[in-house]
């Protein structure tokens, strides 16, 4: 996933110092600590996220997976659970947590549903907080929720009550990444519809999600223009491969036609997954500089210290 | 004197409106008049033929609620069950309005004619069911809506001056649309249904199947019937209505095989090898609507059109209008109902 960032060479030089070096000497200590993510996924059962999860990562983070009854579920509150799992690619290490919250949106009175991701993602900051004003700081683990993929019915036609209301509790708190799912269910025109649809109701209720920021001078500034034009992504995952000319490819088998997933033509999933993982620095950097300040600021008024 | 032609003419039309005749009588046949004086032949049969004139001269009523989550679909398949723009969306309201914050019932009539048959069609739509944050009681509306026009009916049927053909604007038949999540009905579903299919006919069908693949199709149907089962939902064809083997046969094949039915619907016309089809089309390939290969379209409209439609009608008059009847009595004190209106309006039988 990840390029080393700079190369350069040693040169002796006049008026050489040498400290043009650093990067490559923060990048050489990064990858041997290796890189810590955690990925918070809110949305209706139903909308696809655990299999799209999987095919982000290409694991599967759901091994024996029960899936409640109607009947189960009326008496369910939502649930918070965190799978970690290490991938590495490339000598690089990451440590990947995804924050599940099964329940979400499932009641017949969903009024309360977000107050539990709320208490989750403040206790987090809350413990930065706590291990960063302690005296042994050389292992603080960071357990605060980096990113959030907020799914969005495609069945509907823009946003729910329930997505305003939770994206509006939580734009402060977190990086909101809206996520269209189960993208093969609309035509072309629905998608876009759909999308636009979207975007015109977050800019109405002042709902603030994760901007990317601009193309620094050694990216491909259309590549980014192309990536933000694209949010919300639209996006198909699958656990299946099938063989479509020859090659086993991730997609859906229907007696229309196969969907891939990999196919810019068929979905966003390529354009989502770069996103992500070229970002994970700067969402990380986002929620500490932003978000967590924010907090911290917030709690320390409170308490007056 | 021949008895080929005329026959096969007589049993075609009549299988349009009413379902097949049940079995062949013994005795073969004869097409012309009641006064032939061949041994064994009466001529009661020709009262089917009767029947039919009759109700193509008189044209019939039927109403169809659609209840479930905004943008599952309803309208458009509400249009496509009836190749017209019939929905609450096609009626000049507009496509992209706004969630209302309360359950609304809305309905439309629409006389659509076939074969000479003339059909008021009345769609109503239930807009805001399950969209708000808090759904609690979302079905109330409902209830009450369906059990305002069983008391309409009510309120005409115990007058003395009642009108020769009572206007039936009860509800025949309620499609629920259920969400394709693949998962299993979500706990609204089960409450909507609990309440419900013991005053209206449901008919739970499985919105946008096309995002399903066959295996996902078979799994989430046998989950969601079983759900069903366990729940005590008895939605329609109800079995304790079967009202003989033949019934029970065909009605068992469908409530354990083909329901829920699993839905796409389309107002748009595609090319297909040729023909000219109702579908969806997408960079991976057209979804056709009647093709039975890609979704269930064509088994329910035959099963709500083509065979049932008639049974919906009778199974909400003999046995829902029926319970609420009885209620209304005993409540009542075993009197027809009355109230200031009817007092004033007219006179009843009391």
């Amino acid at each position: 996933f990840i390029q080393p960032l700079f190369s350069c060479q040693f040169s002796d030089s006049a008026g050489y110092v040498g400290f043009a070096n650093l990067p490559n000497q923060v990048h050489r200590k990064s990858v041997k600590k290796g890189f810590e993510f955690t990925l918070m996924v809110v949305g209706e059962s139903g909308l696809g996220k655990s299999t799209l999860i999987n095919s982000l990562f290409l694991t599967d983070l759901y091994p024996e997976r029960y899936i409640p009854g109607a009947a189960e579920k009326i008496e369910r509150t939502v649930q918070i659970e965190a799978s970690t799992v290490e991938i590495e690619e490339r000598g690089v290490k990451l440590r990947l947590t995804v924050v599940d919250t099964p329940g979400y949106g499932d009641a017949i009175n969903s009024q309360d549903c977000f107050k539990t991701i709320i208490h989750y993602i403040d206790n987090q900051f809350e413990r930065y907080l706590h291990d960063e004003s302690g005296l042994n700081r050389r292992h603080i683990i960071d357990n605060r929720v980096h990113c959030c993929f907020y799914f969005i019915s495609p069945f509907g036609h823009g946003l729910k009550p329930l997505d305003v209301e939770f994206m509006k509790a939580l734009h402060g708190k977190v990086n909101i990444v809206p996520v269209i799912a189960k993208a093969d269910t609309l035509t072309l025109k629905e998608r876009e519809r759909l999308k636009r649809r979207v975007l015109d109701e977050i800019s109405e209720h002042g709902i603030r999600i994760y901007q990317l920021p601009d193309a620094d001078s050694d990216e491909d500034e259309e590549f980014k223009e192309q990536t933000r034009a694209s949010i919300p992504f639209a996006v198909i995952g699958s656990n299946q491969l099938i063989e479509v000319k020859g090659k086993k490819i991730r997609g859906r088998l229907y007696p229309w036609g196969v969907v891939e997933v990999e196919n810019p033509e068929h979905n966003d999933f390529l354009k989502l997954r770069t996103m992500l993982v070229t970002h994970m620095q700067d969402l990380q950097e986002v929620t500490q500089d932003l978000h967590y300040e924010n907090f911290r600021s917030e709690r320390l008024k409170r308490t007056g210290k | 004197p021949c008895t080929g032609p005329v026959e096969s003419k007589n049993e075609a039309a009549m299988s349009e409106m009413v379902p097949e005749p049940r079995q062949k009588p013994v005795v073969p046949m004869k097409p012309m008049g009641i006064n032939t004086s061949l041994l064994g032949y009466i001529g009661i049969d020709t009262i089917i033929e009767q029947m039919r004139k009759k109700t193509m001269k008189t044209g019939f009523d039927f109403n169809i609620m659609v209840v479930g989550q905004s943008g599952l679909g309803k309208s458009t398949l509400v249009n496509t069950l009836f190749k017209s723009q019939v929905s609450r969306k096609s009626s000049g309201w507009n496509r992209e309005e706004k969630i209302p914050k309360t359950v609304e019932i809305k309905a439309i009539g629409h006389v659509i004619e076939e074969g000479g048959v003339k059909m008021k069609l009345t769609v109503i739509d239930t807009p805001g069911f399950g969209d708000q944050i808090n759904n609690e009681n979302c079905w109330e509306p409902i209830e009450k809506y369906i059990n305002e026009q069983y008391e309409k009916f009510l309120k005409e049927e115990v007058n003395i001056a009642r009108k020769k053909r009572i206007p039936d604007t009860r509800v025949h038949c309620c499609l629920y649309f259920i969400s394709p999540t693949g998962h299993s009905l979500r706990p609204l579903d089960l409450e909507f249904m609990k309440h419900l299919s013991k005053v209206v006919n449901i008919i739970p069908v499985i919105a946008k199947a096309d995002t399903m693949t066959l295996e996902e199709k078979t799994e989430f149907k046998q989950r969601v019937r079983k759900e069903l089962e366990v729940n005590g939902i008895e939605f329609y064809p109800q079995k304790e209505f079967d009202e003989d083997l033949e019934d029970k046969t065909e009605n068992d094949k469908i409530r354990q095989e083909s329901m829920p039915f699993a839905v796409v619907g389309s107002d748009k016309e595609y090319q297909v090898n040729g023909k000219r089809v109702l579908g969806r089309k997408t960079p991976w390939g057209i979804i056709e609507v009647e093709n039975l290969n890609h979704c269930e379209f064509a088994l329910l409209r035959d099963f709500v059109i083509r065979t049932h439609l008639q049974d919906l009608k009778e199974v909400t008059h003999n046995i829902h209008y029926e319970t609420y009847r009885a209620k209304r009595l005993n409540d009542n004190g075993g009197l027809p109902p009355m109230t200031v209106e009817t007092e004033e309006n007219h006179e009843s039988n009391l």
